[in-house]
């Protein structure tokens, strides 16, 4: 969470680990929020590929997650902060193709190592901070003014 | 070419969002692996694949996939064609394989609606 006098919106949600089910929840209603805004459906792109890509890790790692979703009039910044199992190498986890995704999780469509790729390439700034046996935080930034 | 010769070409079925028949398609993404439609596929294209849960239908929306076929004679659960038909996502339900989907629709002057990319 930041404390940017800038912000003109900011929305919290949950993901519960698991819930396999209502995965996609969050990026489509963040989708919404940003069509509603009115900005250019590009970016928009690139926001919910990457909150998607994110929510979907939480659903299929972590066993719970707050959401932070911000708008500024510079940025848009989605903030995942999640309790579970974390990262053990995140430089392998970044890897395109590495992948610790069950056989479940692959019949979903995911697990083929794309999800961390995936979103470092839609967001103008990816920081990732990971604790084994505690969780994970994920801070995705896309500038909005350009 | 429109939703309606899609359909047409793909000897389908339009299960969802009927009214959207005259949309225009722009291209095709074809994959059952959902992080490669987010990764390569481009906006405005028809999505073809053959997994049928929801996160097909919520992969389409967020990646501005305009319509999503279903090859190889598959049908997704109702529920996933109440969540299609919210979000007013047209459906085509279609008994050819993937390949043969692709392969007319290419022919009926269709371009591919994904990145082009060099393997690594």
């Amino acid at each position: 969470m930041s404390d940017d006098p800038e912000i003109m919106l900011r929305e919290r949600f949950s993901i519960q680990g698991g819930d396999f089910g209502r995965a996609g929840r969050v990026s489509t209603t963040i989708k919404s929020m940003l069509k509603q805004i009115g900005f250019p459906a590009p970016l928009i792109r690139r926001v919910a590929i990457a909150t998607y890509e994110a929510e979907i890790n939480v659903v299929v790692y972590a066993d719970r997650a707050d959401v932070t979703f911000e708008v500024t009039p510079t940025v848009i910044r989605v903030i995942l902060e999640d309790e579970g199992r974390g990262i053990a190498d995140l430089d392998l986890a970044m890897q395109e193709g590495y992948s610790t995704a069950t056989d479940e999780i692959r019949e979903m469509g995911f697990g083929a190592g794309m999800g961390l790729p995936n979103i470092k390439r839609n967001a103008d700034d990816l920081e990732i901070t990971s604790e084994v046996g505690v969780g994970t935080t994920v801070r995705i930034t896309v500038l909005a003014g350009e | 070419m429109t939703l309606n010769e899609v359909v047409h070409v793909l000897e389908g079925e339009l299960v969802c969002c009927a009214e959207k028949d005259s949309m225009e398609i722009t291209g095709v993404c074809a994959s059952d692996l959902m992080s490669d439609v987010l990764a390569f596929g481009t906006a405005g294209s028809l999505l073809i694949t053959g997994l049928t849960n929801a996160q097909s239908v919520n992969t389409a929306e967020v990646a501005d996939v305009v319509a999503i076929a279903y090859a190889r004679g598959k049908r997704p659960a109702d529920s996933v064609l109440l969540l299609a038909e919210e979000k007013g996502m047209p459906v085509i339900l279609c008994g050819l394989s993937l390949y043969e989907a692709c392969g007319r629709l290419y022919e009926h002057g269709l371009v591919s609606g994904s990145e082009i990319r060099e393997p690594q």
